[in-house]
């Protein structure tokens, strides 16, 4: 199991890398320019001179050719330094830090909230594959999968912000209401959206498990011990089939995470969605930078959890590895 | 001698994409008490589907004709409710089945998966189920129970992980066990020891087996009665002698003859030519006349009934008069 995490997290070292490379070159070679707010005369008035932009390129690391900046880049990154935004010049890591809780809440209610829908929704729908009550779970989450995120958000704020007035349609907090109360309530709607899509996929996938599982040999030898059939479906089917899922969560982080981008615009979230946004507009490299980086430390930890966790919950796993790994 | 188990005129059929496969065509025998009686057919014959039916195990897109009756002690189980099923399953008729890797579950030890049966059945506490699953891994002549009760079926050879089955079957020690292809998944040498170890279980608790197998050579020193059948039908049944030393039907002589045996030296092993009919429309006259070397005109029309040759041996062939009852 050690040889495994330590080969698991060399892996991901040289993935951070690469990513970091490629975003970087990306933002290099995207038209726009963070000095335009500078030269442009329709932006202001008063035009810097060559020298002085000169100058501001060389104090914001825009100099040079895309090699010598990603080393510059990369060499501060390493040592904590994250750089100023460029747009309001304040320390990059502060801002994202003070907003990553928020990111992170969001995305952790969504998942939980998708996994406790989904694993009953699945399981009824494996069981009773083609009945009715499939049918309809089936058609309900083809529907998640395939509903927009902005317009069911946008469809749920004329609701019941709009219309109803139960829930607030956007931000985080009231202005002056200090309470947790008040962020759930704020929090309800977002979650909600985020978690629809992932719950789609994972009653889709948590219900086809069902029914190979139920097909399996093992599930005849429990009933003709003459276990009644719904212990069967609890005690042996719900175990192997929820195992994969763990691997499927892992991997839907990356979804989850592109999904609270889009769920913050609609809602007015103070998280990194909002942040990356006005990041993007405004071409601030080092805020880009940060941010696409934390998402990719974050999605690889997900991964590296989720693996784990699947060698800890399936006997088989656990003992290849440590068979494998001598 | 009193029968534990009467099977009367039981056909199975499976409605499929590919049409109503009929696996199980009017079959009737019954089974003798206290005895091992196997059913010896080739792949696809019905032996199966005639094992899970008794076990009450077959399910959509499987049907049980309506005449179909089956007598366990008396009782027409046929007729159970859910919950009767339930009782009966496990405690009164257990089953064996070919490949334990499958047929356990990978995610579950050994200790759960024994001790889980006996507490849907029993109110025994925890630890008297743990103990009784060490007794039943002991019996079944598994080395250092107590520990193997914690691992998983990965963790057991594979002679090893069939004889936990056995074990789970056995416990609550149940009158009818059903053995389905029970060694075939296993190296010769470990088939050996398993037949020992169930025959000897056998004797011991005069417990009544079905051994359901292909192999007529694990069959010869198991077997007291022997029910041969041959795309779905029964063709020929009797005491193990009557089948080896008198068997009256061609499939049942030719597959004595398709055993290899090692007092005829050189030569070339028999086998039958050809393949078994399709089940999705199976002929209308004996099932084997197509591979049949002495076939009649009438074995291709018409069916042959029961002709009994013997006390207790019954074939189904028209070269033993095919009993022509017109009705």
């Amino acid at each position: 199991m050690r040889d495994f995490i330590v080969k698991r997290l060399a892996q991901m070292a040289s993935v951070f890398v690469i990513v970091s490379m490629f975003a970087f070159s990306i933002i290099y070679f995207s038209p726009g320019d963070p000095l335009y707010l500078y030269t442009s005369p329709s932006v202001s008035t008063y035009k810097m001179s060559e020298e002085q932009l000169d100058d501001m390129r060389a104090s914001l690391g825009l100099r040079g050719n895309v090699a010598q900046r990603y080393i510059n880049w990369a060499g501060k990154m390493l040592k904590g330094d994250w750089g100023l935004s460029i747009s309001n010049h304040q320390p990059v890591k502060k801002q994202i830090l003070d907003r990553l809780p928020n990111t992170i809440g969001l995305m952790g209610a969504a998942l939980l909230l998708s996994v406790l829908i989904a694993i009953p929704l699945g399981l009824l729908a494996g069981y009773h594959k083609n009945r009715w009550i499939d049918n309809l779970i089936s058609a309900v989450s083809y529907l998640g999968i395939s509903l927009p995120a902005f317009w069911f958000g946008i469809m749920l704020i004329i609701v019941f912000s709009l219309n109803l007035g139960w829930l607030p349609s956007a931000g985080m907090r009231t202005i002056g209401v200090e309470s947790a109360l008040d962020v759930i309530r704020h929090g309800i709607l977002p979650v909600i959206v985020l978690s629809v899509n992932n719950t789609a996929v994972f009653v889709r996938y948590i219900r086809s498990n069902t029914i190979e599982q139920k097909e399996e040999e093992y599930v005849m030898t429990a009933i003709s011990k003459g276990v009644p059939k719904t212990q069967v479906l609890l005690r042996h089917v719900l175990k192997n089939c929820l195992l994969p899922i763990i691997t499927m969560v892992g991997m839907n982080f990356g979804t989850l995470i592109t999904g609270s981008f889009i769920v913050e615009s609609v809602f007015g979230w103070p998280g990194l969605g909002t942040l990356c946004m006005d990041a993007i507009n405004s071409r601030d490299y080092t805020m880009i930078m940060g941010i696409t980086m934390l998402t990719c430390i974050v999605l690889l930890i997900g991964n590296f959890l989720a693996d784990i966790l699947y060698g800890l919950a399936d006997p088989r796993i656990k003992q290849g590895k440590e068979a494998r790994n001598g | 001698m009193s029968k534990i188990l009467q099977v009367k005129n039981l056909s199975v059929h499976f409605d499929t994409h590919a049409g109503k496969i009929q696996a199980v065509r009017d079959v009737s025998f019954g089974i003798r008490e206290k005895k091992v009686t196997a059913i010896v057919g080739e792949s696809g014959c019905g032996k199966s589907v005639t094992a899970k039916t008794i076990m009450g195990l077959i399910q959509r897109p499987g049907v049980i004709a309506e005449e179909s009756r089956i007598f366990f002690q008396g009782e027409d189980i046929l007729t159970y409710t859910e919950k009767q099923w339930e009782d009966y399953r496990g405690q009164r008729c257990s089953i064996v089945f070919q490949d334990a890797l499958t047929a356990l579950n990978p995610t579950m030890n050994i200790g759960k998966q024994i001790t889980e049966k006996i507490r849907v059945h029993r109110r025994t506490s925890r630890q008297e189920a743990w103990q009784e699953g060490i007794r039943m891994l002991e019996q079944v002549g598994i080395p250092g129970a107590a520990m193997r009760m914690r691992q998983y079926p990965h963790e057991f050879s594979g002679g090893m992980r069939q004889r936990a089955m056995i074990a789970i079957a056995l416990t609550l020690h149940p009158q009818l066990l059903i053995a389905d292809e029970p060694t075939t998944a296993l190296d010769v040498t470990i088939q050996a020891d398993i037949l020992e170890m169930m025959k000897e279980i056998q004797k011991e608790q005069g417990m009544t087996i079905i051994l359901i197998t292909h192999d007529l050579g694990i069959v010869a020193d198991f077997a007291q009665d022997i029910i041969v059948m041959y795309a779905g039908k029964i063709v020929e049944k009797g005491s193990a002698e009557d089948i080896f030393y008198h068997p009256a039907h061609p499939y049942t002589e030719a597959l004595l003859r398709a055993v290899p045996r090692l007092d005829i030296l050189g030569g070339q092993l028999e086998t039958i030519e050809g393949a078994p009919p399709n089940m999705a429309a199976p002929p209308t006259g004996c099932p084997f006349a197509d591979r049949c070397k002495k076939r009649l005109p009438v074995c291709e029309t018409r069916s042959p009934q029961e002709t009994e040759l013997a006390e207790g041996h019954q074939v189904f062939c028209w070269l033993q008069g095919g009993n022509d009852d017109d009705r």
